[in-house]
């Protein structure tokens, strides 16, 4: 990489190198408009001259809350190219968690996406002493606020036109200030633990990681990308934001986030990233369609289904599989694996990434029998998002790749995966302790992933370090992997499974509510809420002789004895998951005591009562008595066919 | 480039004094029951008035009659300065007063798109053959209507649903999909009636929060039949409150809900009720 690179500059030479090419669209009113990079560096410029108009100065920080839209990667790009500092906010936070992030990174700009978001953060104004200006983007309610600290998107990129020409050459002279070691991005952790906290990352680090990133699977300036993640977790930057301004591809926002799945259509990008939980939800809705489908092409599917997993199998044991399953194979892309694919968006997809947590390996498979690149990546927020992907023709389930170039990698006594490259960050925000504690004094971080390296030299990760546990007799236990098992069956949407210093292994299983109430329907079976779906004793047997198929793929020290069906989803708003939607396992752990404790105690039911946070932040309490099974280490049962 | 999103421009907010409806006098009859018994109304351009009253107390009768369903037995109504008793109801819409119904009236086998296109009719200006051909005239058309649709489904958050038959979708966002075939009239009065019966909590918070926002920025007048009194209280400028076929009470929200005779009429119901029961 070139000396002294930071994203502001590279905005400046793609606006010459582009010019007229499309940097980002969004879909508005139906129609996707494009901004070439000449607009979207006038955009930048225009605000960042408000900004300045406004007293933002070098080392002041800047907030975006919304959906992802372009003027929000705008605005942060003008507050970088002033030498301040994004911090992207989760636009779903309930206001205490908010509050906290924004007053702790001492943010004094936000640009907030609409009323709903404006109205949220007017609510915090007494808790957030160093907010002096409050930017949204579309004008929609706002009309009649009367508030000192509000203007709109385009008052102050006026303004900062009007400053621009009093003070011409004024960005471009800050621009020319910043360097590489300057903080570009305050990124806060969604924290399975304790409050958020913020990590430091410098233009330096970001780049290290997206350059190493490109480099290793050449992106192009003529790729598309989809922003639809939330703007506030790393993954979305580093690709949106970093990768964006270092390559030079299309970034496109979705029309609103109920769209999606139809834009992604529409646009069929080449590049993409998902978490484990799309990839999930994309499946369980593949197999709902299927059931719904006739008979024939339900069974054409069944069978060019199969066919593909056997093939990937064969693959994956390094052998060809021979003419008649290649002939299979070609048929089967005609009639299945393409018009799935085109469905799905993934038509176009040179690659797709899943990371920020393992995938079930099933599921995995699946999507690449189907023909799409899906490939594992690993990385932390620490780590600039992204440490280790698979290359090519190495994909498998089971590792996350090699390490990518520039960064070394070691295995601690303890068994903890440590990193050192120039994408490491800086420390965390006002926590010198937590900073001490997760750098080594040379310069390591300690990712807290239990992990190895295998003989091709890829990285596996078993699990979280402090999540692996022993079973009462001594065996290892580690909870993902066996709550991935879990969750390949449509039916199961989260697990939690217990076991460290138990005689065995017991889950907390929160259905699919989707799938399952499918299923009931089918059956007709009536229903009327979540809650008497899960109390329902038919869905208990279903869900039984599903982790009963789940544990003849463990081995036996490992197979789930007793669960229980939740009587709710888990919750971002209860804490129960975080933001990015990880378990929070330590927290429903206490939270649901009284359930594990049954669980390992005789009894067949158990009374909970669990307060749940409605959207508004409202609380309330569910009571119930949830009944606990026992999965019996019986033969095989028959497979539950979602249709029937 | 695109600038950003703009409010959509209908008509320019005005908040004058004028009086665009005046509702005099108006009776309507069925057989020997007295549906609307001479009432009167005034309703200012801009304002957002709400109906209050009990059961049959000749709410939905009165906007039947505004809007030309019925013809009043006597009493005579203005609308933006000239006489609209007794006109025909594509008339008077086509002079700018849209309504939705206590029971949707949507195509249910149409999509969303083209149940909310059906609302530009009234502006639509092309001949059946240049439509057939969809040349010239037809197609410029064409293109401006669906901006102006493009707009609504935008203002009221359909954008996911534009493709899909009415007829599969959630009984809230079916309301939402008439309010926007309302609109794409671009009334210049807008009567809805009961857009939130039968609403759950969430549903009705999103409704009101639509009414409030079409009513403040694009200034069209409206006129509402609701029985959630929260929801009235909330949003309305003004409340006229009915019982058995006359005007009992008007006012803000706030000397509605202090007058005797209001609080007797809604308590005497529910005595009969009880009583009934």
């Amino acid at each position: 990489m070139s000396e002294a690179l930071t994203l502001p500059r590279l905005l400046c030479r793609n606006a010459r190198a582009f010019a007229g090419r499309p940097a980002i669209r969004e879909k508005n009113r139906g129609i996707w408009r494009s901004w070439s990079w000449a607009q979207y560096w006038q955009e930048v410029r225009d605000f960042a001259l408000g900004l300045a108009a406004c007293g933002f100065r070098r080392g002041d920080k800047l907030s975006v809350i919304g959906d992802n839209r372009p003027r929000l990667y705008c605005a942060q790009l003008a507050a970088q190219s002033l030498g301040g500092c994004a911090v992207p906010v989760y636009q779903d936070s309930i206001a205490a968690e908010l509050a906290y992030v924004l007053d702790h990174a001492e943010v004094s700009v936000i640009v907030a996406e609409d009323q709903e978001q404006v109205d949220k953060i007017l609510s915090l104004k007494g808790r957030l002493p160093h907010l002096r200006l409050l930017v949204y983007d579309d004008p929609r309610g706002l009309r009649d606020y009367e508030e000192p600290l509000l203007a709109s998107f385009d008052q102050i990129s006026a303004k900062g036109r009007e400053f621009g020409a009093a003070h011409p050459g004024y960005v471009e002279a800050e621009i020319a200030k910043g360097a590489p070691q300057d903080l570009a991005l305050l990124s806060y952790t969604s924290g399975t633990t304790g409050p958020p906290k913020g990590v430091m990352l410098s233009h330096a680090n970001l780049l290290c990681a997206a350059a190493a990133f490109a480099k290793a699977e050449d992106v192009r300036p003529g790729d598309n990308m989809l922003c639809y993640l939330p703007m506030a977790w790393i993954g979305d930057s580093l690709l949106s934001l970093v990768l964006h301004q270092l390559v030079g591809f299309t970034a496109n926002c979705p029309e609103r986030p109920d769209t999606v799945q139809r834009d992604l259509r529409e646009l069929g990008p080449t590049i993409g990233i998902a978490p484990p939980r799309i990839w999930e939800n994309m499946l369980t809705a593949i197999r709902v369609r299927a059931a719904d489908a006739s008979p024939l092409k339900r069974r054409v599917f069944d069978f060019f289904q199969r066919l593909a997993e056997a093939a990937e199998l064969l693959k994956a044991e390094g052998k060809k599989p021979g003419p008649a399953m290649r002939l299979g194979l070609c048929l089967g892309e005609v009639f299945v694996y393409r018009p799935v694919r085109d469905r799905l968006g993934l038509a176009r997809a040179r690659w797709f990434y899943t990371g920020g947590a393992p995938l079930g390996p099933e599921t995995f498979r699946f999507f690449r029998a189907l023909g799409v690149n899906l490939k594992q990546v690993w990385g932390a927020t620490e780590l600039s998002g992204l440490a280790s992907l698979q290359p090519d023709g190495e994909a498998n389930p089971d590792t996350v790749g090699p390490l990518l170039a520039g960064g070394e990698l070691r295995i601690s006594a303890e068994g903890e995966v440590q990193v050192r490259s120039a994408a490491v960050f800086q420390g965390y925000y006002k926590d010198p302790e937590a900073t001490r504690e997760a750098l080594t004094a040379d310069g390591w971080y300690r990712t807290g992933d239990a992990g190895y390296v295998d003989e091709r030299g890829h990285l596996v990760i078993i699990d979280r370090a402090k999540d692996v546990g022993q079973l009462a007799d001594g065996t290892p236990f580690a909870p993902q992997f066996i709550e991935n098992k879990l969750k390949f069956s449509p039916f199961i949407a989260e697990a939690v499974a217990f076991g460290h210093q138990r005689p065995f292994v017991a889950a907390i299983i929160a259905i699919d509510a989707g799938t399952v109430g499918n299923w009931a329907e089918r059956r007709n079976l009536a229903y009327t809420s979540f809650q008497d779906l899960s109390a329902k004793p038919e869905v208990r047997r279903l869900i039984r002789d599903e982790i009963a198929r789940c544990n003849r793929t463990l081995p036996p020290a490992a197979h789930v004895r007793r669960f229980v069906l939740l009587n709710k989803e888990f919750d971002a708003d209860d804490s129960e998951v975080t933001r990015t939607r990880k378990i929070r396992r330590r927290f429903v752990a206490e939270k649901y005591a009284a359930l594990v404790d049954a669980l390992y105690g005789g009894a067949d039911t158990v009374a909970l009562s669990a307060a749940i946070t409605y959207e508004d932040g409202r609380t309330g309490m569910l009571t119930a008595t949830l009944a606990i099974e026992t999965v019996e280490a019986a033969a095989e049962p028959a497979r539950e066919p979602i249709y029937a | 480039m695109p600038a950003g999103r703009t409010p959509p421009a209908i008509s320019e907010p005005k908040r004058g004094p004028e009086e665009l409806l005046v509702v005099s006098e108006v009776s309507k009859h069925f057989g020997g029951v007295r549906a609307v018994a001479g009432v009167s109304l005034t309703v200012r351009s801009g304002e957002m008035v709400s109906i209050i009253g009990p059961n049959g107390a000749g709410k939905t009768s009165l906007l039947n009659i505004i809007s030309g369903f019925y013809r009043p037995d006597g009493g005579s109504i203005v609308f933006a300065g000239r006489p609209i008793t007794g006109l025909r109801p594509s008339r008077i819409a086509a002079l700018g007063i849209a309504r939705t119904f206590q029971n949707i009236a949507l195509f249910g086998g149409m999509t969303v798109l083209d149940n909310i296109m059906l609302g530009r009719h009234v502006h639509m200006r092309a001949g059946v053959l240049s439509s057939f051909l969809y040349w010239g005239l037809a197609q410029r058309e064409e293109v401006a209507h669906r901006a102006r649709v493009e707009e609504l489904i935008e203002f009221l958050e359909l954008e996911d649903l534009r493709k899909q038959p009415t007829s599969g979708l959630a009984y809230g966002l079916r309301k939402r999909v008439e309010l926007a075939r309302a609109l794409a009239l671009e009334p210049k009065l807008l009567l809805l009636d009961e857009p939130m019966g039968g609403m759950n909590q969430e549903e009705k918070e999103d409704m009101a929060r639509f009414i409030l926002d079409v009513n403040r920025e694009w200034g069209t007048t409206t006129i509402l039949i609701e029985h959630d009194m929260a929801v009235v209280m909330d949003i309305s400028d003004r409340v006229i409150v009915l019982d058995r076929g006359r005007k009992i009470a008007e006012g803000s929200p706030v000397e509605v809900q202090r007058d005797p005779a209001v609080i007797a009429a809604y308590l005497g119901t529910a005595r009969e009720r009880e009583e009934a029961a």
